[in-house]
């Protein structure tokens, strides 16, 4: 078995190898693996609020409809395409890695991903967020309770508690991904990453696709179970 | 193929103090500080949680102080902060990361022949999150105390409580946090970095119990992050969740909290036991009895645990069936640790036994873990927790199990694996001394109230009826002799940091990786990549394919 | 071999004769059970001695092997290493299949004493109790009020209908094995019957707050005729029913909830225990619970022939008032029914 001085010799080459690994393999391996891992505990920690989530929405089911259709359903949804948009240009800055492109392609589809995820952001904040509170239907910030909704009104600050605590938490995970897709973006800038190595890309790709999985499953939840798109208002 | 590893060729090694390791390779307070070495980390991880022990000790000692007395010591409010600090430091800020982070994270790396672990810099990361969380609480604790219990039931914590609920509830979020790093590390690293030859079935089962340990890190605690996110929201906003008065339900608290917290007691135990089949085997010089089965039975206790949280429930009014299938599978996740018992015990048998401290904790850790586990019993079955939910026989219970159990699995690793960690040897006599100082006060601390709680009385009372006086103070006796048992330790480890006799490599003649390297290590572990071609705690020198 | 284990099962059977025989003195020096002082109290005591005697034996059993194996092959030289033991498969599955089937006969025992205890008989007596920051309000339908105290006439079921007004609280009377949570927001019960006469304990085991340890008192179990005696005694009383009767009048219920169906509101005679549908088509038990949310959040029940426009009461009466409305509405006897009866 080699013994450290050749060992590390036989890797000098690679400036992003870790000593504690025994080849650049391993390392990508590890980091994958740790970013499963990592995602599995996300989603136990969404899992709990969706879990909550579905209780209230069985017992107080006309509060939730009234509150669910009070969202946007038209910008929920360009936000939707906005999001898996973003999962598609980031995909495409791995698959330009693993092709070998040049770092500029990576670099672009990177930022295209970033750009997408600022749109993202900025429709939830400016257009959805600051029409919610305008119109008084942030929970603890002026809420009222609008006559029009009865009996069930007093529940309905009960779903958008839930919803700007689950599209907040979303977006707080979005928030931190796109400064990390830009460090990334600027180690591609700096050609580190070619088809022997691209880990890290790898590795923040998973992270953001799982973003866009919790959004998939956030939507139809908040969105669409007012049922508003059905004639008769749904169930 | 003989095993490769660092040979001591006598004559040709440095004595401890001369050879650079890697306590001695970098002296300033910027590379402990900013280490990225598992063993550092695993010592300023030992340094933080063993202040936390005293402090949450210190909790204790008050509150039985105040329990001398049927009418109480101390004012009701201050008791019921005692009982909440005590609880929320010793469960969240020292059982839970005591042996991972410690001893997991000095040894997982040693014993399967790596450098490091797989993300030094993130286990650097856990560390300081840690410390974080352990100032917020830290401040509820100065700033005025957390009276709500360690289980922060609503809605008396999210709306009547005047206490430091959210700084609290913050400190544990963020602590969460360290252990899922933790864990995150621990299950890749052991996947993916064990040395050539080391199959599965050849690990440590240290390493089985830090897998299964880390299992649950990953998958239970995000749960009680969410929860004491909402709890805090709640608190703060009146989202009206957890509050029946605004719709809310203060049950689906409950399920929540324990959802995790359930696991989280197999967290605190389960490295315990892994330190068990270590200790067993290298005090009795034989192969672990069974190793397939504490293997699995780990895993086992790990899957089970998430499946049983409703016991702690049976008296909130859930209904029959669902106490009816908490209650069987209860009964089902205490088989696997019944399994461990035997296997650990048949172990001894036949075997070349020696009595040195960490062999009594294990001895201890034996019997205690047993007594408690099988109250655990009278806990699973419905109609006698029924009389017994709420009651000090819950305390002794799980007392029995923590401190009995995992603390005594702690203490004895800290004294087997000292030399290793120090590269000093403590003082044997003192440390046995300590050990029958510890069993005697901690059986005379949580016997008694095993009693009172089958006579009634209520947990978390600042005051009590007169006739439970003699066995409250026969508790409160215990916990003095247990306090000085647990001071011992500390003088003589802190002593032998300094005046201890150097320790050579291997002075219990262990088998295991971790012996194979000079004690203290050298910061990369091994100068060469071992390769493992036997099985573990091989004492007697069998091949492979003599077991069945 | 089989000589020393003869030996050493007769120690044990020893050792756990000397315990058992000592338990009864030592019993009358430092307490060791709560009074038994309910019909289910014995069967509980039965179960927790098994469970008791299991947990000895165990632990006896594990000590005494441990002790036996560390003096018999103690290290007898420093170097010594001892010849490996072969893994039996047939042991490992012996000690794993005989301690599930102990568990699993004490699962069913257990659950078949929890199932029944959990069934208040038919004939049982009914008393309501609320439970506040830091004190029991314990009601009888007679109307005689307690504070921290409960009179029941012995060998009468008795089968309690609790709330809190706050937070969680848990009523316990560890004399009768009998405990369970009381929480804010909806009722919870449970039942008992008193064997014996005496003074017993009540306390609170659920921790609420800073008087959680005070938040005790006792239950007094009298004979039948005493009881009687001490219901009747003291200033006359109005019954539950009657005070519920007055709140009835006094909060304007009785001007939609008529007597006929002319009403704004559905007539409430006779309507306890009927099954009502709702609009959604699920039918509902019109039980304590409902009649609760009834008062306090009147349009989350949808009746199919009336708009919602009930106020709430929510606010307006305590918890206590809640449960003597109920009386109330229990005691209206029913008029020309259609729906469904119970």
């Amino acid at each position: 078995m080699a013994d450290m001085a050749t060992h590390n010799a036989h890797h000098a080459q690679h400036d992003a190898f870790q000593h504690q690994f025994e080849d650049m393999e391993q390392q990508r391996d590890a980091g994958t693996f740790g970013m499963w891992v990592f995602l599995a505990q996300e989603i136990m920690f969404f899992g709990g609020i969706f879990a909550a989530y579905i209780v209230y929405r069985a017992l107080f089911h006309d509060s939730f409809e009234i509150g669910s259709n009070l969202l946007n359903v038209k910008f929920g949804a360009a936000n939707t395409v906005v999001l898996i948009a973003s999962s598609l240009t980031m995909a495409l800055a791995i698959h330009a890695a693993q092709a070998g492109k040049k770092g500029k392609t990576q670099v672009m589809y990177l930022l295209l991903t970033v750009l997408l995820g600022v749109i993202f952001l900025a429709v939830k904040f400016t257009f959805e967020w600051t029409a919610d509170y305008h119109e008084h239907l942030i929970p603890g910030f002026g809420f009222i309770i609008r006559p029009e909704w009865g009996a069930a009104g007093s529940h309905v600050p009960m779903f958008f508690s839930f919803y700007f605590f689950m599209t907040g938490l979303h977006a707080l995970h979005m928030i931190v991904g796109i400064p990390i897709i830009l460090i990334i973006a600027v180690m591609a800038w700096r050609n580190k990453f070619d088809e022997v190595y691209h880990a890290p890309l790898e590795m923040v790709g998973l992270y953001w696709h799982f973003v866009d999985i919790v959004w998939i499953f956030l939507f139809p939840l908040l969105y669409l179970v007012g049922g508003r798109y059905l004639s008769n208002g749904g169930h | 193929m003989s095993t490769t590893v660092i040979a001591e060729i006598p004559g040709h090694e440095l004595p401890s103090e001369e050879r650079v390791n890697y306590l001695t390779v970098d002296h300033s307070v910027k590379s402990w500080l900013l280490t990225h070495d598992h063993k550092r980390i695993a010592l300023l991880y030992l340094i933080s949680i063993t202040l936390m022990f005293f402090v949450g000790g210190f909790f204790a000692v008050l509150m039985r102080l105040n329990l001398i007395e049927p009418t109480g010591l101390v004012a009701p409010e201050t008791y019921n902060k005692l009982f909440s600090m005590h609880g929320i430091i010793m469960v969240f800020f020292f059982l839970v990361p005591s042996i991972p982070a410690t001893l997991g994270n000095f040894l997982v790396p040693m014993m399967i022949g790596a450098r490091d672990l797989a993300f030094p810099r993130i286990n650097l990361l856990s560390w300081y999150i840690y410390i974080v969380g352990a100032a917020f609480t830290m401040y509820a604790v100065i700033s005025g105390g957390v009276d709500t219990g360690w289980t922060f039931y609503t809605p008396y914590s999210s709306t009547f409580s005047h206490s430091q609920v959210i700084p609290a509830a913050v400190g544990v979020f963020v602590t969460g946090f360290s252990s899922i790093l933790t864990g995150l590390n621990f299950i890749v690293t052991i996947h993916k970095m064990r040395a050539p030859g080391l199959t599965w079935f050849r690990l440590p089962l240290f390493i089985w119990a830090m897998y299964a340990t880390s299992v649950i890190f990953i998958l239970g605690t995000p749960v009680i992050a969410i929860t004491l996110f909402l709890l805090g929201l709640e608190r703060l906003l009146h989202i009206g969740i957890f509050d029946p008065a605004i719709g809310g339900d203060p049950i689906l608290f409950q399920h929540m909290f324990w959802f995790y917290s359930h696991p989280a007691v197999y967290i605190m135990i389960l490295p315990g036991m892994g330190v068990m089949s270590e200790l067993i085997t290298a005090f009795s010089r034989k192969r672990i009895f069974g190793y397939t089965f504490v293997a699995f039975s780990s895993l086992a206790i790990a899957v089970i645990s998430f499946l049983v949280w409703g016991h702690h429930m049976f008296v909130t009014g859930q209904s029959v069936y669902a106490g009816l299938i908490f209650s069987v599978l209860s009964f089902m996740v205490a088989i696997p640790s019944a399994i461990k018992v035997f296997n650990w015990t048949a172990t001894l048998y036949k075997g070349s036994i020696s009595y040195e401290a960490p062999m009594l904790y294990a001895l201890g850790f034996i019997g205690l873990f047993t007594m408690g586990g099988l109250t655990g019993l009278f806990l699973a079955s419905l109609a006698t927790d029924v009389h017994l939910n709420g009651t000090y026989f819950i305390v002794a219970h799980f007392h029995y199990i923590m401190v009995g159990g995992a603390v005594m699995a702690y203490l004895g690793g800290l004294h087997f694996w000292w030399p290793k960690i120090t590269g000093r040897l403590y003082p044997d006599g003192w440390a046995r001394f300590a050990a029958l100082v510890i069993f005697v006060g901690f059986n005379l601390t949580f016997f008694p109230q095993f009693v009172l709680g089958y006579l009634g009385m209520p947990r978390r009372y600042a005051v009590y009826p007169g006739e439970f006086q003699v066995l409250n103070v026969m508790s409160s006796a215990g916990a003095s002799i247990l306090g000085v048992g647990y001071i011992i330790p500390l003088v003589y480890f802190i002593w032998s940091f300094k005046y201890g006799p150097i320790a050579g490599p291997n002075p219990w003649g262990a088998k295991g990786l971790e012996w194979t390297t000079p004690s203290p290590p050298p910061t990369e572990n091994f100068e060469e990549v071992p390769i493992v071609t036997e099985q573990a705690y091989n004492y007697a020198g069998t091949s492979e394919s003599a077991h069945g | 071999m089989a000589g020393l284990l003869r030996i050493f099962s007769l120690y044990m059977t020893g050792l756990i004769q000397f315990g058992l025989e000592n338990i009864a003195s030592a019993a009358a020096w430092i307490p060791l059970h709560p009074p038994t002082a309910s019909s289910i109290a014995q069967n509980v005591d039965l179960l927790y001695y098994f469970l008791t005697a299991l947990t000895l034996f165990f632990t006896a059993l594990i000590f005494g092997i441990i002790f036996f194996f560390m003096v018999k092959f103690r290290r007898r030289s420093p170097d010594e290493i001892p010849a490996d033991t072969k893994t039996h498969l047939s042991l490992e599955l012996t000690w794993t299949i005989i301690p599930t089937l102990i568990t699993f006969v004490i699962f069913v025992w257990a659950s078949v004493l929890y199932v029944r205890n959990s069934r208040p008989p038919e004939s049982s007596m009914e008393m309501f109790v609320v439970g506040k920051q830091w004190m029991w309000h314990i009601q009888h339908p007679e109307g005689v009020r307690e504070i921290n105290e409960m009179h029941v006439p012995v060998g009468v079921p008795v089968k309690l209908t609790m709330t809190s007004e706050d937070v969680i609280h848990d009523f316990y009377i560890p004399a009768f094995r009998v405990k369970k949570d009381v929480m804010p927001g909806r009722y919870s019960s449970i039942w008992f019957q008193p064997t014996e006469t005496g003074t017993f304990h009540l306390f609170c085991a659920q921790y609420c707050g800073t008087d959680h340890s005070e938040m005790i008192g006792w239950v007094y179990v009298m004979s039948p005729t005493d009881y009687a005696a001490w219901l009747a005694g003291g200033t006359k009383n109005e019954s539950m029913a009657q005070m519920g009767g007055r709140l009835f009048s006094q909060l304007g219920c009785a001007a939609c909830h008529t007597s006929d169906s002319s009403g704004r509101g559905p007539s409430l005679a006779g309507i306890y225990g009927t099954t009502q549908k709702m609009r959604d088509g699920n039918s509902k038990t019109v039980d304590e619970a409902l009649i609760r949310q009834a008062i306090v959040n009147p349009n989350s029940i949808t009746l199919p022939n009336y708009p919602p426009i009930m106020p709430t009461f929510q606010g307006q009466v305590n918890e206590e008032q809640v449960l003597q409305l109920i009386a109330y509405v229990k005691s209206l006897e029913p008029e020309e029914r259609t729906t469904s009866s119970k």
